[in-house]
């Protein structure tokens, strides 16, 4: 690879970036995700590209790995003016791409994955061998060792994350896109994965991180571009600016990343659970012996890396999976595997729960918005006329109701689900189930996906419920929001509980131990 | 909004399918030497052009009424119910049983009580595919089919050994007593002073229809249980977190599909033969499949798409009659409604979204 | 049972089976490759027709068999057509080809041969005939081996050989060759294959495109082979009896044989036995008509094992970010 890049580029002084993009623009119907965008990527660096969500970070690398393509705009690869109508292409040019979420067949090997569309013949026996040994190579160059042989849903998440890297490295590839790599990794993982890249950058690969995440940008990107509302507003070297003033230009205004609350006044226990465990359709345990307990008038946040038995947590709570031990609402036993086990049965406990997959759990997208209203209440006495018949003219008053006291745009109880912005979606369920006034509110990934204005009011809707004396069960992958809701934390690691800490004694390093499975006050977990 | 008004959706695309459908029917007819413009107009006046075939037509129509709202309650709750050709068998079973043991003192009585026996019936025969879908996982489209083939075996073992009458070689059951005889819509119509072809097997079913037709309408979007159904049906997940139970709604959809679908029996068996006979459903319940996908599940949708098939299988009949194209032309049409309707939708709804779009970008 | 009655019924076992194996292995590849295939039945019953019509006609079994794989074939691209471009639901579409197939089948049957559906018998050289093994009568009066040899094993109709034969090639296909990596990739996760570059489209087409081949062998053979012409509605739901020998077979082509030889035996002794009597309780013809049914709904209802289908089956792939 090195013989290509000298041979190709004799002037080694004049070299053309990586990759340059020339007034890219990109619509969507009505929505411009990308507007007359330019930025210039040098090659053997690491570029991160930073945005708030829906910024046209994604879209924009889309373009590049030619899932879709620009309206109008110009690719340079090497200097060269490149098109890359399909993917195709853009492996030709020597792009690999590592999705957010991963492209891997599950039942398949390593092996297989790897050589997919990359097989060199008909039969498959001479690239399997081929893989075989470039693998091996690969391992030792760049920290990159994964069983060839492993069956891919086997892999943990940073070891499937390895093998997309692999693949794009088999395919030869010189410039390297990460979308948002470290969303489900251990800060652990997160740290190996950044030496690999490292690694690569030292053998002359040009890599594009894409990220939210301020801190990272910050360990190991050379370069960085900031992009708001599909346009991209400022590219500067990370060695001259700030978290701060990256975190301005994302969003326009300065931010405030605190939450205003008072001190919690906690009362008495409203959640006691006691060994709860869980496990999923194959059998594998998800929770292993889970004891927490939430009083009245706080906020307990779970933190943790995706997949660590938090959704589960939730889910045999809210009554949607099932599980084993014991769970006590204001000191009465929960059924936790019988027929008393599900969403029904829990809200008449009085359990709320705004589910973390909002599009999939929390809404039907094609029933209208005063039709979402009643989701979960269909029994609900006030949305009922007779015993068989719904009120309907009572759903579309309570609907426009709270529409109106949650500031949901557009206040239409007419419009369906699926025609709502992420951010009002969520605003419509966390009013249907904050404003039955529940004793327990379970809320997962309270702000995925939501902009940045309606993550602070559903913020303070939180805190309003807290301080009217309910307990409140906060999971979130997102750090900075567990800190600065949280009145305590609890970590969880492989389906347990690795510890609980106050937020006002703790920081990110230490909770991001725990996160890992690393408990430094007793050794390794 | 990248969207095209709601009339469009509900009203153009599919009689744009409907319209392509038709095209290449002709073309059929054409491929076997005939007339497609001819045919037509036999079909016209066979069907349409006197009272007598008006009746015909408003009998199939009522089969397929029944079998399409089957169909569609089915489908609102996310299932595909192809059983409703071995439901409907049942149900008529469910009726000649009625009919035949109870001494009814008035054929009003008897409509109930046949009416409560069939839908039981066909409720029942689609218990079992329900419940091994919403326990075991099996998929109901083959379970379903297959509980066609075993009813057809059933029917006529029960025929055949157990109802046919002594002496007599047809596997068929006794005729059914006076007494359940259903007033025909031409005795009707006449008593109050309109003529009517008094000998076409059009009865009072027709208006039981009607009212189920009003009564699926309340069911699917005024009760609570539609409302769990609708749900359901779009998201089984989303479903679950409601608190709504998969088995129930599963259960109790194909309950109310398989009692649609043996309900057709008070029409054909009830009202038209007046005895219960082998292959007595004659294919309605695949029909319903047609007419629920045409009237987009919606009940007035159905009453509608009912009457055109009604119209095409008397239409047919007459074509079998006095030309040499056989009755399996309507399984040709059929099959290509299902097919554009269904499978095909997008074929014909992109390119007319995309006429509205551009239309909207011009007018701005 | 003696010797000879086993090895008769076990005879009929391989040639109602055989027709089964085709439509299992062409379920499989369509299956595996993400496209549900209800319409199994649909391209037999054309193929069906359609080859005997050509082997009537033209007096060769072998231009039929053309013929058959043609209508299946097209049958195939218009459920392509409406599951992989037009992203519409494999199951209706699936049906409507069912209810197409019926229909046409007896409308152009009529329209030729003017016997109420049913084309004229086939004899000669319009049938495929037995194939005598070499030495079978030789070794026939050799104990045992003889007259498995002779009775069962030779004396087949040629594509019941190829039925056979197609077991360990679609092995091979599935799991030796790049072809074969792709189509199951894409029936598992086809945005994998998509971002490696390759077509969903393409590999999904050739899969249903083989299907649709497999479809056509399975109806070529019922109306050339198995019977002398067609009849109205001869397939009588093997194709959904396939699908089900399918999931029982977990979409493994070697466990496809074992599933629909079992069919196949059940048919032979429902043929054989028209009225059983089980512990001394007399079974009527209408029960044993109906077995291959029950049958399936049994195996449907996961009483003989749990099996997971491929991951993106049914589902259109549209692409996204």
């Amino acid at each position: 690879m090195a013989e290509r890049q000298a041979q190709g580029r004799p002037e080694a002084a004049a070299l053309p970036p990586a990759i340059e993009l020339r007034g890219i623009s990109k619509a969507f119907g009505p929505v411009q995700a990308n507007r007359d965008i330019s930025v210039r990527v040098a090659r053997g660096t690491i570029h991160g590209i930073v945005g708030e969500n829906g910024a046209g970070k994604s879209t924009l690398m889309s373009i590049l790995y030619g899932f879709y393509r620009a309206d109008s705009g110009e690719i340079l690869i090497g200097g060269k003016p490149t098109a890359i109508p399909d993917s195709q292409s853009a492996i030709r040019a020597g792009i690999g791409m590592v999705f957010q979420h991963f492209k891997l067949v599950p039942n398949f090997t390593v092996l297989e994955n790897v050589i997919l569309g990359a097989e060199d013949g008909p039969r498959l026996r001479p690239a399997l061998a081929k893989a075989r040994r470039e693998l091996t190579r690969l391992a030792e160059d760049y920290e990159l060792d994964v069983d060839p042989d492993a069956l891919v849903e086997d892999l943990s998440v940073g070891h499937q994350q390895r093998v997309e890297i692999l693949k794009a490295l088999y395919r030869q590839a010189d410039i390297l896109i990460l979308d948002e790599p470290t969303g489900v990794l251990t800060p652990a993982e997160a740290d190996h994965l950044f030496r690999i890249l490292g690694g690569l950058k030292q053998q002359g690969k040009t890599i594009i991180l894409i990220t939210h995440k301020l801190r990272e940008i910050m360990e190991i990107t050379d370069e960085v571009s900031v992009m708001r509302r599909g346009e991209m507003v400022a590219t500067v070297r990370t060695a001259q600016t700030s978290p701060e003033a990256l975190a301005e230009l994302m969003v326009g205004r300065k931010v405030l990343l605190r939450v205003d609350k008072a001190p919690a006044a906690p009362g008495r226990t409203v959640l006691e659970v006691e060994d709860l465990r869980v496990r999923d359709a194959h059998g594998v345990e998800r929770l292993k012996g889970v004891s927490l307990a939430v009083r009245a008038g706080e906020i307990l946040g779970i933190a943790g890396v995706a997949g660590n038995g938090q959704s589960e947590l939730l889910e045999v709570l809210g009554g949607i999976a099932r599980g084993t031990g014991h769970v006590r609402l204001n000191g009465t036993e929960l059924d936790l595997s019988g027929r008393g086990c599900n969403g029904r049965a829990r809200r008449a406990a009085g359990i709320a729960h705004v589910p973390e997959d909002r599009q999939h759990l929390g809404l039907i997208l094609d029933f209208a918005a005063w039709e979402n209203v009643a989701f979960g209440y269909q029994d609900a006495p006030e949305y009922r006329s007779g015993r068989f018949f719904m009120d309907n003219e009572a759903l579309r008053t309570d609907c426009e109701g709270k529409m109106a006291r949650f500031d949901v745009r557009p206040p239409i109880a007419s419009l369906e689900g699926k025609s709502f912005s992420g951010g009002n979606q969520q605003k419509l369920i966390v009013a249907r189930e904050i404003e039955r006034n529940p004793d327990l509110l379970l809320i997962g990934q309270p702000t995925r996906g939501v902009d940045i204005g309606a993550i602070e009011f559903i913020h303070k809707q939180i805190v309003a419920l807290r301080d009217a004396g309910k307990a409140i069960l906060l999971v979130s992958v997102e750090l900075d929001e567990i800190l600065s809701l949280s009145d305590r934390i609890a970590v969880m690691f492989d389906g347990r509980i690795m510890g609980l800490r106050d937020p006002a004694a703790t920081n990110e390093r230490e909770l991001g131990l725990l996160m890992a499975g690393v408990d430094d006050t007793r050794g390794a977990a | 909004m990248d969207r095209m008004p709601g009339w469009a959706d509900a009203l153009l695309v599919p009689l744009i399918s409907l319209l392509v459908a038709f095209a290449i029917s002709s073309l059929v007819i054409l491929a076997i030497g005939e007339n497609p413009w001819e045919a037509m107009k036999l079909m016209v006046t066979g069907a349409l052009g006197s009272s007598y075939g008006w009746g015909y037509t408003l009998y199939y129509a009522t089969n397929f009424i029944f079998t399409g709202l089957a169909v569609s309650v089915a489908f609102h709750a996310g299932l595909f119910n192809i059983g409703g050709e071995g439901q409907a068998t049942l149900g008529g079973l469910g009726v000649a049983l009625a009919c035949l043991f109870v001494p009814w003192p008035h054929w009003s009585l008897a409509l109930i009580g046949a009416a409560a026996m069939g839908a039981a019936f066909g409720a029942l025969w689609a218990a079992l595919p329900a419940w091994l879908q919403a326990r075991r996982g099996s998929h109901i489209v083959i379970t379903t089919i297959m509980f066609n083939f075993i009813a057809a075996s059933l029917l006529n073992y029960v025929l055949v050994n157990v109802l046919r009458p002594t002496g007599s070689m047809d596997p068929a059951t006794a005729r059914f007593p006076a007494g359940t005889n259903l007033p025909g819509i031409g005795d009707m119509l006449t008593a109050i002073g309109i003529p009517f072809a008094r000998t076409t097997p059009a009865n009072i079913s027709l208006f039981v229809a009607i009212g189920a037709c009003i009564l699926v309408w309340a069911l699917i979007w005024r009760t609570r249980l539609g409302y769990e159904i609708r749900a359901f049906g779009k998201s089984e997940k989303a479903a679950v977190y409601a608190g709504i139970s998969p088995v129930r709604i599963t259960m109790l959809a194909m309950l109310i599909s398989g009692a649609l679908a043996g309900l057709m029996a008070i029409n054909n068996v009830m009202g038209e033969a007046e005895r219960l006979v082998l292959n007595s459903v004659e294919g309605a319940g695949f029909i319903g499949i047609a007419v629920a996908l045409m009237g987009r599940s919606h009940p007035f949708g159905v009453l509608l798409a009912a009457l055109l098939f009604g119209f095409l299988y008397q239409g047919g009949a007459e074509l079998a009659l006095w030309t040499s194209i056989p009755r399996e032309l309507i399984t040709v049409i059929q099959a290509l409604v299902i097919l554009f309707t269904g499978a095909l939708d997008n074929m014909v709804r992109q390119p007319v979204e995309a006429l509205f779009l551009r239309a909207r970008k011009g007018a701005k | 049972m003696d010797l000879p009655t086993l090895l008769q019924i076990l005879d009929s076992m391989i040639r109602l089976g055989a027709p089964l194996l085709l439509a299992c292995l062409a379920g499989l590849f369509s299956e595996r490759a993400g496209i549900f295939d209800i319409g199994l039945e649909g391209k037999m019953l054309s193929a069906a027709f359609l080859s005997a019509a050509v082997a009537f006609v033209t007096g060769s079994v072998w231009l039929g068999v053309l013929a058959g794989l043609v209508a299946a074939l097209m049958m195939s691209a218009i459920h392509g057509l409406a599951s992989i471009t037009f992203r519409g639901n494999q199951l209706i579409s699936g049906v409507a080809i069912n209810f197409l197939a019926s229909g046409l089948t007896v409308l152009l049957g009529q329209y030729w041969f003017a016997l109420g559906g049913r084309t004229p018998s086939l004899e000669g050289a319009a049938r495929f005939m037995p194939i005598t093994l070499p030495f079978a009568r030789e070794l026939r009066e050799v104990p045992v081996i003889g007259p498995i040899y002779y009775e069962l094993i030779s004396g087949h109709t040629a594509l019941v050989y190829v039925a056979f034969a197609l077991v360990p090639l679609s092995w091979w296909l599935l799991y030796r060759t790049r072809f074969g990596l792709r189509l199951r990739a894409v029936g598992e996760n086809p945005a994998a294959v998509d971002t490696a570059g390759v077509s969903v489209v393409g590999i999904r087409y050739a899969a249903v495109a083989i299907c649709g081949l497999l479809t056509g062998l399975a109806g070529a053979y019922l109306a050339c082979g198995l019977s002398a012409g067609f009849v109205k509605e001869m397939t009588a739901g093997r194709g959904y009896i396939a699908l089900a020998a399918l999931i029982f077979a977990k979409w493994r082509p070697w466990q496809a044989l074992g599933a629909t030889m079992l069919f196949g035996l059940l048919e032979a002794v429902a043929n054989r036995y028209q009225s059983l009597n089980l512990w001394g309780v007399p079974l009527p013809v209408q029960f044993m008509q109906a077995l291959p049914y029950i049958l399936t709904v049994i195996i449907l209802a996961g009483f003989v094992g749990k099996a997971i289908p491929p991951r993106a089956g049914g589902q259109p792939y549209v692409k996204e970010r």
